[in-house]
């Protein structure tokens, strides 16, 4: 645990904050967009916006893999976990997200359905080989950090002869993304949304590596410094982002040493090449259809997919259009904007995904920062 | 409850299970009356053998508090449902000041439950009534058929007496007042997540189920400045100072680096993805009270065996809105919310 701690130090925060306000110019503001919604989740847990110069904004990415998950996908779960044979087996964090009429995972088991919510997907093998007369699926959803432990998944499953096992996958790719929001025209052509820069994720690149960034430094001209999740690792990160800007530079920095390397985890990109296979092309809530953004699976494991087993073809659902989710995971809407934060719209009843999941920009704007809005008298 | 012995073999402790016919009023459910509650939870009052216990009227004001219990798994590190369900209402009725007396305890139990497992719940319950210094008036007995219980569910109901004098409540909170927490958080709920997910952990995290009557009395000794006290249970210290700041339309800002936490709780939580403002806690108490007379308590609370890591961790200011405010360790500030719907593990 004091590895973590030393990661949380305040004194440290302090001088690595007053150092950035040292070297910020005055004359010009700074925007970098924090891609993982994990980051997001930090920023606003620890505070660190408040150890920040006013001219610095943190534009909130679309890395949080439940926000992007289109609605019709929700609904397809919604679908599977209603068959009376199956035993949907979820992350946590997927539960609450509504689909169309509200319908989330978390409403569905309440009405009788069989859904687990499981820690890994090892619990999923258990569950299988205990319910040889149900079928099995796993709601797979993530980035890059989440996916070889669902391609092992489906690896040991085939290896076993599990025939009552699927993985209903919906695993997306980072850099894809990051592209789509580069070359948006908000960014590109009317540049609505100043980037100057971006935090990329370190559990990302633990298994894919720095390289893959490589090119947006390079064609886009703007700087992209990996950092880790701890609070000090972001502020060092900012601080590394700043030094780019005013030296005029773009190049990928690795601010995450401790874990991230160039080439990244090659046994576990040996693994999720063995199993999956890049879709042409996927929806993501906030972006539209992006090619080449998401994973399937291989055929040669196609009898694991739960897409084929249950031909299950997914439906393109409208957000409800006052909710500002879209805009808010492309970094030109902040939650505030949205007519519905925090009015028709809370953690509690979630009209976007951005409200659902603790990454969510909307909820991490509502539980841990929504106060700086409303006058706070002093004590006595 | 009657006393009377029926059965020709007594109970069997080693093989033995629980079936509808020691739910069904007949020989066994009184065989198992006898020769396990009424014999572990033996008093004057339960000796009666009536429907009821009839008990002594006291001077002054009364306290009644009522919970039930369904914690799964029923045995954890550091305890078992039955210390839960003493401790838990015991707990409730000391929050007001009040003394615990009696209790009631009504079991709904699963058919084929083992008999092993239910007397060592029950002398669980005896050895905690005792240490509350109360005795188990009354009971009931329900036997639900296989399914349809997770094992077994109690409900406790507790009479306490309140002194004179002491006036606690959830209303009475001003601002300037201060926030004193009576020791770690999280360790309750993170030694029953660490079960359910088998963490294997090295270190184990052990519950602090304890009941809190006798930090209470030394609490209240020292004066009518103490506010309102509450034990932060279901929804942990995070959901009890929003429902206190509420109640009293105020608001709270606490400091992060002042609130107790074991490092195998803080890295546990870390795991599992969880916040441990809001993990349950079943043997720590908040207190609120007069900041002159913050320092006196403080050692008052200090000076019990279940205090002795009391801290002040915070203080109560004006806020229409009854944000409660945390200073995080890290320099910034974050409102520490309500928790929406249950607490779910991110993923990444």
């Amino acid at each position: 645990m004091k590895y973590i701690s030393e990661f949380r130090s305040g004194k440290i925060a302090q001088v690595l904050a007053r150092q950035i306000h040292a070297a910020v110019y005055p004359d010009r503001t700074y925007s970098f967009m924090e891609f993982c919604g994990g980051h997001t989740h930090a920023i606003f847990r620890y505070g660190l916006s408040d150890l920040l110069p006013s001219n610095i904004r943190m534009v909130h990415g679309p890395g949080c893999p439940v926000c992007v998950l289109p609605m019709g996908r929700i609904d397809d779960a919604v679908a599977l976990a209603q068959r009376p044979e199956v035993i949907l087996c979820s992350y946590g964090d997927t539960m609450r997200v509504p689909g169309t009429d509200r319908l989330s995972l978390l409403k569905v088991k309440a009405a009788g359905a069989a859904v687990k919510m499981i820690y890994s997907p090892s619990e999923v093998l258990t569950i299988a080989r205990a319910n040889p007369g149900r079928q099995v699926v796993f709601f797979a959803i993530g980035f890059e950090t989440t996916t070889p432990a669902t391609a092992l998944l489906i690896r040991k499953a085939a290896q076993e002869g599990l025939v009552n096992l699927s993985v209903f996958c919906n695993h997306v790719l980072t850099p894809a993304a990051i592209q789509n929001i580069l070359q948006s025209p908000e960014v590109r052509g009317l540049p609505r949304l100043q980037l100057d820069g971006f935090v990329g994720p370190a559990h990302v690149s633990t298994v894919i590596g720095s390289r893959p960034y490589e090119y947006f430094a390079r064609e886009f001209q703007r700087p992209v410094v990996i950092a880790g999740f701890e609070p000090l690792d972001l502020l060092q990160a900012i601080m590394m982002l700043v030094r780019q800007c005013n030296e005029r530079r773009a190049v990928v920095e690795v601010q995450f040493t401790r874990a991230v390397t160039r080439e990244g985890n090659l046994k576990a990109q040996e693994l999720v090449a063995e199993i999956f296979e890049l879709r042409r092309t996927f929806e993501w809530r906030g972006l539209g259809m992006v090619p080449y953004s998401a994973l399937r699976i291989k055929a040669p494991y196609a009898s694991f997919d739960a897409e084929r087993r249950f031909s299950v073809t997914t439906r393109s659902v409208f957000d409800n259009p006052a909710c500002a989710c879209g805009a808010i995971l492309r970094g030109v809407k902040r939650p505030l904007d949205c007519k519905l934060f925090g009015t028709v719209c809370h953690p509690e009843n979630p009209v976007g995904s951005c409200m659902v999941s603790a990454e969510g920009a909307c909820a991490a704007y509502y539980t841990y920062g929504r106060f700086k809005d409303s006058p706070v008298g002093a004590a006595t | 409850m009657t006393t009377i012995r029926h059965a020709s073999k007594p109970l069997d402790y080693t093989r033995g299970v629980i079936d509808l016919s020691h739910g069904s009023g007949g020989r066994a459910m009184a065989q198992l009356i006898s020769e396990l509650f009424a014999k572990e939870f033996a008093n004057e009052f339960l000796a009666q053998g009536n429907d009821q216990a009839i008990l002594p009227a006291s001077a002054g004001r009364l306290a009644l508090a009522t919970d039930s219990f369904v914690v799964s798994p029923l045995f954890f590190p550091g305890g078992n449902i039955g210390e839960l369900a003493v401790n838990g209402t015991v707990n409730d009725l000391a929050m007001g000041g009040a003394r615990p007396l009696h209790l009631t305890a009504s079991f709904i139990i699963e058919e084929g439950f083992p008999l092993a497992d239910l007397r060592h719940i029950v002398i669980a319950m005896a050895h905690a009534a005792s240490n509350a210094e109360l005795s188990i008036v009354a009971g009931d007995t329900k036997v639900v058929e296989r399914g349809k219980a997770d094992g077994l569910f109690i409900c406790t109901t507790g009479l306490g007496s309140v002194p004179a004098g002491c006036n606690l409540s959830g209303k009475a909170i001003r601002p300037g007042d201060q926030i004193l927490l009576s020791g770690t958080i999280g360790d309750h709920g993170v030694a029953i997540m660490g079960c359910r997910a088998n963490l294997g952990l090295s270190t184990q995290i052990i519950s602090d189920t304890a009941a809190l009557h006798g930090l209470v009395t030394v609490m209240i000794e020292t004066g009518p400045s103490l506010r309102c006290m509450r034990d932060p249970t279901r929804g942990g210290l995070a959901v009890t100072l929003n429902e206190l700041a509420n109640q009293s339309g105020v608001g709270m800002l606490i400091y992060e680096d002042r609130i107790p936490i074991k490092e195998e709780v803080a890295a546990a939580c870390e795991i599992l993805g969880l916040d441990p403002l809001y993990v349950a806690n079943e043997g720590k108490l908040i207190a609120i009270c007069a900041p002159e007379d913050a320092p006196e308590l403080l050692a008052a609370m200090r000076s019990h065996p279940r205090g002795q890591l009391a801290t002040i961790i915070g203080e109560v200011c004006s806020d229409p809105r009854s944000f409660v405010r945390m200073q995080t360790a890290f320099g910034g500030t974050r409102v520490v919310d309500w928790l929406a719907g249950v607490q779910l593990p991110r993923i990444c």
